[in-house]
């Protein structure tokens, strides 16, 4: 049995591995947790440890050096006996208690199994991350057509490719990844439909010249993109997916600048698979319920609220990576390490790195966050979509609520939030708890404001049985 | 010869890849229907938010196909409905 820990931290991904690995230096014990089978979450994601022969992906890694760096670290933190890695480990709750907290998780590492696992620690730090954020449209619950991540986590962590023709749409550069990788694999990538135009960047100088990588990670994409003969169509969506028992065609039109389908545009291009991503919504199920102040921020999510420190408004309680806002891996590696720093300071314990070296981080955190507002601005959601979406396009995947009834549910009975809707509606009710429709909910009957997702007590199903024989 | 049981026919996977991961470089990309409109459904998230990959394995539904590693010889059913 592992000594108590100091520090626990909730996600293994790019944020979660720099706070361990900065709170370990620092002298800290921590506890490190994630449902997945292997660290890295999703920009790292690979797959499980004993399976990397036989699955090669690190072809369709970014930032391979800083990730290895992070594993050595945690290796090394894990034989000192001060690091507690809990892999294949599901939180699906977390309660204040003695002033401290209780991390309440099923241990699926024998899935179907469950056992139940609790522990504890004075501080705690969420870095859940994020998932893809979705705006429907007719035919997008067609098997094949699957969120751009999806198809990204299926390259990334198994190596399979989940079609040969293949359209991505929707806005944001991690468009561009996943174009790469598909073709890597073979895949042929018909088509990347982006819904802004590129050239908006050119309004952002500022940060584009502070973030000199990031020119260089865009040429990089450029010339592979070129390389692999793929285009990228700018101010373009994919507004329909054909097909009976699976997608076989796309329709895809040409958008005027606030997201209307451009009349006689069309064109229908056959594929087998569609990847689609309206940038990402944060992961804040086990943060709500804990009662830490949100704020808005530029994309149309709400996410967590914290000082320069990465501190939430609940005492002992941090938050970093895109839980606090989308900003990419770095980013979320800046804010890791600046959470991790806060810790070593609110605990007394001697900071791990200089104050130089903190500031600096602060500096890149800051450059970054420039950054991830331009990304933000220029990669909005079209402001039009609630307007022309079909009355029959299915908008909750779960429930099988289609947009007409959630518009009768704004124009009848005056709902004007996300939770209203699914009362009225059932929409946001099923197995996804609303993760899935809420955002497009909200963007169909809200007046404005950011998207918050409704408190989930529960972040993650658990059987009775694993709760019955739970250690607590 | 690594495998498991879909629906009682053997399907090989690749060790390290999840049940919907083998599912899926097999080309099956389709498992299950929904409840209401009885629509086919597969992967759709690949990260076990959208619950759309659901399927029984070794006996326990509503397991999440993109959550579990595969393993030899275990047994998954995939079909109708997503409450039973
Ligand atoms: C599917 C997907 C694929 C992506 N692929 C790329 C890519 O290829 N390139 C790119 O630039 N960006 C990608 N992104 C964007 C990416 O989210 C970020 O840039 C980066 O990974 C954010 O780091 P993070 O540490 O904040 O969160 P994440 O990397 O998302 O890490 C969060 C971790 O928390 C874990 N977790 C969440 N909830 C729980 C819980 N209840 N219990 C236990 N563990 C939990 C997750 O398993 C995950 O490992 C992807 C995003 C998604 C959703
Ligand atoms: S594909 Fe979304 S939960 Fe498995």
């Amino acid at each position: 049995m592992p000594e108590p820990s100091d520090l626990i931290v909730v996600g293994a991904g790019p944020a979660g591995m720099a706070a361990a690995v900065t709170a370990l230096a620092g002298g800290l014990r921590v506890a490190l947790v994630d449902s997945g089978t292997a660290v890295g979450g999703q920009f790292w994601r690979h797959p499980p440890e004993h399976a990397r022969a036989a699955i090669p992906t690190e072809d369709l890694h970014h930032g391979l050096r800083e990730y290895r760096a992070l594993c050595d670290a945690l290796s090394a933190g894990r034989a000192a006996g001060r690091l507690d890695l809990r892999l294949a480990h599901h939180v699906w709750s977390v309660v204040r208690e003695d002033g401290g907290f209780a991390v309440h998780a099923v241990d699926r590492c024998r899935a179907p199994r469950e056992t139940a696992v609790v522990l504890r620690a004075p501080r705690l730090l969420v870095a859940t991350g994020a998932y893809d954020r979705q705006l429907p449209f007719p035919g997008w619950e067609l098997p094949g057509v699957l969120t751009a991540g999806g198809l990204q986590a299926l390259l990334k962590g198994g190596g399979v490719a989940a079609g040969s023709r293949v359209a991505l749409g929707g806005t944001g550069p991690f468009l561009l990844p996943v174009a790469v990788a598909l073709a890597a694999r073979g895949a042929e990538v018909v088509a990347v439909c982006e819904a802004a135009h590129p050239r908006a960047w050119l309004r952002h100088p500022g940060p584009l010249l502070r973030n000199p990588g990031k020119w260089a990670e865009a040429a990089e994409y450029a010339a592979a993109l070129a390389r692999h003969r793929i285009r990228l169509r700018p101010r373009t969506a994919i507004v329909e997916a054909e097909g009976d028992d699976r997608v076989t065609a796309v329709r895809i039109a040409s958008l005027t600048p606030d997201g209307t389908p451009r009349a006689g545009t069309e064109q229908r291009v056959e594929v087998d698979a569609v990847g689609v991503g309206w940038g990402f919504a944060p992961q804040l199920d086990l943060l709500v319920p804990l009662g830490c102040a949100l704020t808005d921020s530029a994309d149309g999510n709400a996410v967590v609220a914290v000082d320069d420190g990465q501190r939430t408004s609940v005492p002992g309680l941090y938050a970093a990576g895109e839980t606090c806002g989308v900003g990419g891996a770095g980013l979320a590696v800046s804010e890791g390490r600046l959470a991790a720093g806060s810790v070593l300071a609110d605990s007394g314990a001697a900071p791990g790195r200089g104050r130089r070296r903190r500031s600096a981080v602060r500096a890149r955190a800051d450059g970054q966050r420039a950054f991830a507002r331009a990304m933000n601005t220029v990669h909005r959601l079209p402001a039009a979509w609630p307007a022309w979406l079909p009355d029959e396009t299915l908008v909750c995947r779960c429930e099988e609520v289609d947009a007409g009834a959630v518009r009768a549910a704004r124009a009848d009975a005056g709902a004007h939030d996300h939770r209203q809707v699914k009362q009225l509606t059932r929409a946001g009710m099923g197995w996804c708890q609303g993760r899935m429709c809420g955002p497009a909910v909200h963007c169909l009957v809200a007046r404005g404001g950011a998207y918050a997702p409704a408190e989930r007590l529960v972040a993650t199903p658990v059987t009775l049985g694993a709760l019955a024989d739970r250690d607590a | 010869m690594n495998e498991i049981i879909i629906d009682g026919e053997p399907l090989p996977f690749v060790e390290g890849q999840t049940v919907a991961a083998a599912l899926v470089a097999a080309g099956r990309i389709a498992w299950r229907t929904t409840r209401v409109g009885r629509r086919p459904r597969g992967v759709f998230c690949g990260i076990g938010v959208c619950f759309d990959c659901l399927v029984t394995v070794d006996g326990s539904d509503g397991q999440r196909a993109c959550l579990v590693p595969a393993r030899p010889g275990m047994a998954v059913t995939t079909g109708e409905g997503d409450d039973a």
